[in-house]
């Protein structure tokens, strides 16, 4: 019997040695005159365990990681196709308690499937969304969309089925699909592992938004430092066309979508949607002001719905199982399930998609396992290089849009990036007015300059140059680019910055804790 | 890789017919010489009806595209925020001291260009880097030093 043994292809999975696990594997097993089958699914997204070694068993599918290809020969030794222990066994993946508390709606096939067979993609539910979505009129779709109450969740927060409305009633022949899968921030990686390990989610996605609102054309913006990404979603539409998924005749429905894979060129800017769609023009990513809505004049100036990655690859699962099951989970405005990802140094790091409401310190300490390195957690920054540090002392805090909101912060694309008591706050501020001065597109004076200025600020209260007024004048320069930029990279520099200062306070006044220290 | 105008507009007429063809022909340029060579620049601008000033915008404008070739190994150090936190700043030191070199910086002798990346999706497997093409993650400085070791052959 050939035994069937999975080892992701993800780039997290890559990047710790996996291609060298799946290739000492084949060897081993040839060598030992054993016949197994190499599937390359996705990441689980359990990273701390990575590469995760999966052999499926009559019990279910069996875990062992994380393997090093010098660990093959061993596990063989001690019967692992069979679920014989090992130091690396860790049981049932589904029992691991990491992955069996989350809540998969968006990820339910993530690591489960062969992210390139349409088989296994229907066999696990895929398609069904787009069989519901093709019985409904236009209309009904875009409600059920606004009915799921899901929110846009590249950062922005709004309300996805809004703006498909928005775009369904907007006048012209011709509208546009445009997924954002520039996923910029630090701490951020699940639109790369639905890419990667699901990209017909995607897809299905991508065609159901054209169904609702009449576009016919859908392009995907996929940023460059994500290759192997491009080259799954490359792959994925082709063979969707093959199936007759995309193109003239979807499904045999008479409607016409087609999607194009375009990559970015590493400008952070572009994960901002007038500035994306502007790069797919063919142009400098400038910022565009609002009004007019990229719904109302969008690409090439037609009507265009932009989603993040994350909110296209939930709506098949919002049409398979309806809007009600999904607004069910979450709480308050914040509706349905959110990927969160458990970034940087933490001991559990990885993808973990659960309903909004667990609160930070139950992900970080509880989930996480706080930090890596073993010592006590002192920041964590929630939302990405514009997102706010939080303190221990704010764990409490819900996962919820309007809670973050609340303590001054954001939760954005989901990204929690731990840091611990060697951090230096100070330092983090000024990085963060660093990154905006580099990434600032120019369009609006407060970002293109006042990072620079930021930076210089930061630098002189560093230096202990009259520590008081550099304080106030950071503050000041805050307000300023928070209401003077048209977009978040000016507008939301101030939280990275003024959570620092005010979580932190002991970290901007070093010379002067030098000087009572002497 | 020399510059070769004949090719170029191959390139170039291959993709021109695209709508906002300008970052596809820029990346496949740059994926045939290794940067965007000077020369390139009129043959996009006329290519696609802009003027030499726009096309040199948008070269100028991402950080991807180069205005010389790169060296013949190159380091991309994650220094983003993840990575910070588990210690790319020091491996970017040990980088910079070794070679003498600054972040998009190249040897003198052609060897090594340093070029920082900001995220590579790689968060939880921080820090990372891209050596020579290959993604690298949980990297220290014993690793990092024996990777590029083996990349300079």
């Amino acid at each position: 019997m050939t035994a069937t043994l999975y080892v992701p292809a993800d780039s997290g999975a890559l990047a710790v040695g996996a291609e060298r696990v799946a290739q000492a594997l084949a060897a081993t097993a040839a060598a030992r005159g054993i016949e197994v089958q190499i599937v390359r699914n996705g990441s689980r997204g359990l990273y701390w365990l990575e590469p995760l070694v999966e052999v499926a068993t009559p019990q279910g599918r069996l875990a062992y990681g994380p393997v090093k290809a010098g660990d093959v020969p061993g596990l063989f030794d001690a019967g692992f196709l069979d679920g014989g222990s090992h130091p690396l066994a860790r049981g049932p993946t589904d029992a691991i308690p990491f992955l069996k508390s989350q809540t998969r709606l968006t990820f339910a096939r993530v690591g489960i499937t062969d992210p390139l067979s349409l088989a296994d993609y229907r066999a696990q539910g895929g398609l069904r969304g787009l069989a519901r979505a093709l019985a409904m009129d236009p209309p009904a779709m875009v409600e059920e969309m606004v009915q799921s109450g899901l929110r846009g969740r590249g950062g922005a927060g709004f309300p996805t089925g809004i703006k498909w409305r928005t775009v369904a009633e907007a006048a012209g022949a011709t509208k546009y699909i445009v997924c954002n899968a520039d996923e910029g921030d630090s701490g951020t990686f699940s639109d790369r592992m639905i890419m990667e390990g699901d990209p017909f989610v995607l897809l299905e996605g991508m065609t159901i938004a054209g169904l609702a609102t009449g576009a016919a054309q859908g392009f995907v913006y996929i940023r460059s430092e994500y290759p192997h990404a491009v080259r799954t979603m490359e792959r994925a539409v082709a063979l969707a066309r093959e199936a007759g998924l995309l193109g003239a005749n979807i499904e045999g429905s008479g409607h016409a979508f087609d999607i194009t894979i375009r990559v970015g060129a590493g400008a952070y800017v572009c994960g901002e949607e007038t500035a994306l769609l502007e790069s797919l023009e063919g142009k400098r990513g400038m910022v565009r002001a609002k009004p007019p809505l990229p719904a109302h004049h969008g690409l090439f100036g037609k009507p265009t719905v932009v989603n993040n990655v994350i909110s296209l690859a939930t709506v098949p699962i919002i049409f398979d199982r309806g809007a009600g099951f999904y607004r069910d989970f979450g709480l308050g405005r914040s509706r349905g399930t959110m990927p969160i990802q458990l970034a940087g140094n933490i001991r559990r790091g990885g993808l973990y998609e659960t309903a909004f409401g667990i609160t930070l310190g139950e992900l970080v300490e509880d989930i996480g396992g706080g930090t890596a390195s073993g010592r006590p957690v002192r920041a964590v920054q929630v939302g990405g290089p514009l997102g706010a540090y939080f303190p221990a002392g704010l764990f409490d805090t819900p996962f919820d849009y309007e809670a973050f909101t609340a303590r001054d912060g954001l939760i954005g694309h989901g990204g929690i990036v731990v840091f611990d008591d060697r951090v230096d706050m100070l330092a983090q501020a000024r990085f963060a007015m660093e990154f905006c001065a580099v990434e600032s597109c120019g369009k609006c004076t407060p970002c293109r300059i006042g990072s620079t200025r930021g930076v210089e600020v930061l630098d002189r209260l560093r230096a202990g140059v009259a520590p008081d007024a550099q304080v106030a004048l950071i503050e000041d320069l805050c307000q300023t680019l928070k209401f003077g930029s048209l977009c978040a990279l000016g507008g939301f520099t101030p939280y990275p910055v003024l959570s620092a200062l005010r979580h932190f306070p002991e970290d901007f006044h070093p010379a002067a804790d030098a000087a009572a220290a002497a | 890789m020399t510059w070769d105008a004949g090719r170029a507009q191959a390139i170039i007429d291959g993709l021109k017919h695209q709508d906002g063809a300008t970052l596809p022909i820029l990346h496949a340029l740059q994926a045939r010489f290794g940067h965007i060579p000077q020369e390139a620049v009129p043959l996009v601008a006329e290519a696609l009806n802009l003027s030499r000033a726009e096309v040199h915008g948008v070269v100028s404008f991402y950080h991807d595209f180069k205005a010389k070739p790169p060296g013949r190994v190159t380091i991309r150090l994650c220094q983003a925020e993840a990575c910070q936190s588990t210690g790319a700043l020091d491996l970017g030191e040990l980088v910079r001291d070794r070679f003498g070199i600054g972040f998009g910086g190249t040897t003198a002798d052609g060897r090594v260009t340093l070029e920082p990346a900001y995220c590579l999706g790689l968060c939880a497997c921080a820090p990372a880097g891209v050596i020579a093409g290959e993604l690298h993650g949980r990297l220290d400085a014993e690793e990092l030093t024996a990777l590029i070791d083996e990349a300079l052959g």
